[in-house]
């Protein structure tokens, strides 16, 4: 596809992928029509402040977004907020609005995101019961959350515990329910979900794992209490659920395109339509580290994927495929994950938990393939790289806290 | 408010105004100044936004903090006088502070 055939590109979503492919498209030196289409009222702003310092208080909005509105004038991005896309009309190559009317594309980009998974719990209707996605989703939930209050979390992945984590500094009474034996089962070993779960309990969280929901009760329609299927009953104030997300998939689905699990892409973030991509939380992807396809929920991937549809648009080489890379700030902790840990053989921890500084790394058949960094950059940011090389590394040399990690990394490139 | 010269790996220079409390990286990205990516958006997670301070606004500017530091050790090219641009906090003592960005931040 050249630039001179292209003459309007609409993106549909407009959080970090869809930013990072407009500011992409402009830099690359497209300058036909380029159309945002956003559901939210705010323009594209960044997410993981929310559940950690802007949720806190500890960050002004202003600073949550991407670029200022001038920018999107100055750069002639033209951008639809509070606007639904409802449908793809691939053989006329158009998109719907939800108040009528249509946008004609040569190329067509979705970043529709994801949504959270609806509890499946009665009473999930009540109000005091909430979500935590969105920036409309914190002004609803921060105004209540006043020092003394119960919240009550369901579901012990990172938003849960981050948002645990800025409930307990604001002094609430924090209660966390998992499903799961362990917290971060779904994504972590077993020594970063212990190291987790005692520094959430010695900050006075709550922590209970293996524990199914039975129902939320209400009254006067307001939320007072979980209610577990033990019978524990646990008095609420407010809920958060943080039980994973889904991909918005479905604007895909129903064009026809192909689907599993999110819209399914190359590594050009191209759909099974030539002239639609797909970029974000939303898409499934080639993850070439590692020899399978799957759904990246991060900031790396939204940045990437948005690059990667930009660049495929204009004709431009493919960027650089980096290894997923992750955050997640917990009290004074700072959790740096490179790489995906699933199916790992091998974990080798290197210095010591209780120092609150120490690094898991994750190997398969002896090649380095993740690690789990805690306020340990080195041990994050040489792995990316070592990962990627598909480096192989000895147990005992990772654990070796007297050789430092550059000269580990150096090593092992060698 | 203090006036912010940012200096590209080829000499090309560009003043902006900057306001208090923004982070230096901040303001580079809300100007699209080329050359700082800033891939988390200021959390000190990626190492994406190195720049080398100016000698005479090395004092004001103050020291790298513990993490920032094991970052940037692994970052390209770093000088004394480097810094993550997103742990420089805008104050009117800036004012005139010139940055320069490096080749790559990869």
């Amino acid at each position: 596809m050249s630039t001179q055939q292209t003459k309007d590109i609409v993106v549909v979503g407009a959080g970090q992928a869809a930013a990072q492919a407009a500011q992409s498209l402009r830099a690359g030196g497209y300058t036909g029509s380029l159309t945002i289409v956003g559901d939210e009222s705010a323009l594209p702003y960044q997410r993981p402040p929310l559940s950690k310092a802007y949720m806190k208080g500890d960050f002004a909005e202003e600073r949550l977004y991407f670029k200022p509105a001038a920018w999107y004038e100055d750069q002639k991005i033209e951008v639809l907020l509070g606007t639904q896309a409802t449908g793809i009309d691939r053989a006329a190559r158009q998109v719907r609005l939800g108040h009528g009317g249509h946008l004609p594309y040569d190329a067509l980009i979705i970043a529709t995101g994801s949504r959270p998974r609806p509890l499946p719990t009665p009473g999930a209707d009540l109000e005091g019961v909430h979500d935590l996605r969105t920036l409309a989703d914190v002004e609803r939930l921060r105004p209540k959350m006043v020092a003394g209050r119960r919240i009550v979390i369901i579901g012990a992945g990172y938003i849960g515990l981050e948002a645990a984590a800025v409930a307990r500094q604001m002094d609430l009474e924090v209660t966390v329910i998992e499903m799961a034996p362990r917290v971060l089962a779904r994504v972590t070993s077993p020594v970063i979900s212990e190291f987790y779960t005692a520094e959430h309990r010695r900050q006075g969280v709550t922590i209970l794992t293996g524990a199914l929901m039975s129902k939320l009760e209400g009254t006067a329609g307001k939320v007072s209490a979980a209610v577990l299927a033990d019978g524990t009953r646990i008095a609420a104030d407010m809920v958060l659920a943080g039980i994973g997300i889904l991909p918005n998939e479905e604007l895909a689905r129903d064009a026809g395109i192909a689907c599993s699990n999110g819209i399914l892409v190359d590594r050009d973030a191209r759909t099974s339509d030539p002239l639609v991509f797909a970029a974000g939380d939303c898409a499934s992807r080639p993850l070439v580290h590692y020899g399978r396809t799957g759904r990246l929920e991060s900031v790396h991937n939204a940045i990437e994927q948005g690059k990667l549809a930009a660049a495929a648009i204009l004709g431009q080489p493919r960027p650089a495929e980096d290894c997923p890379w992750f955050w997640s700030d917990q009290y004074d902790l700072k959790l740096q994950i490179a790489g995906l840990s699933q199916d790992y053989d091998t974990l080798v921890v290197r210095g010591d938990p209780a120092a609150r500084k120490f690094a898991v790394f994750y190997l398969r058949n002896g090649t380095l393939i993740a690690v789990d960094a805690v306020n340990s950059p080195p041990e994050f940011l040489a792995s990316k790289k070592l990962i990627m090389s598909g480096a192989k590394l000895a147990p005992d040399v990772l654990s070796d806290t007297s050789t430092p990690m550059k000269d580990i990394a150096a090593q092992a490139a060698a | 408010m203090a006036k912010i010269t940012y200096v590209a790996h080829d000499g090309t220079e560009r003043t902006v105004e900057a306001k208090n409390g923004m982070s230096v990286m901040e303001v580079a990205v809300n100007n699209s100044i080329p050359g700082i990516d800033a891939d988390c958006g200021g959390a000190c997670a990626c190492a994406t936004c190195h720049v080398y301070v100016d000698e005479a606004f090395l004092t004001k500017t103050g020291e790298q903090q513990e993490m920032e530091k094991s970052m940037l050790d692994f970052a390209e090219n770093v000088q004394p006088n480097s810094r993550l641009s997103c742990q420089i906090k805008v104050t009117d003592e800036l004012d005139g502070l010139r940055v320069t960005t490096p080749e790559s931040q990869h």
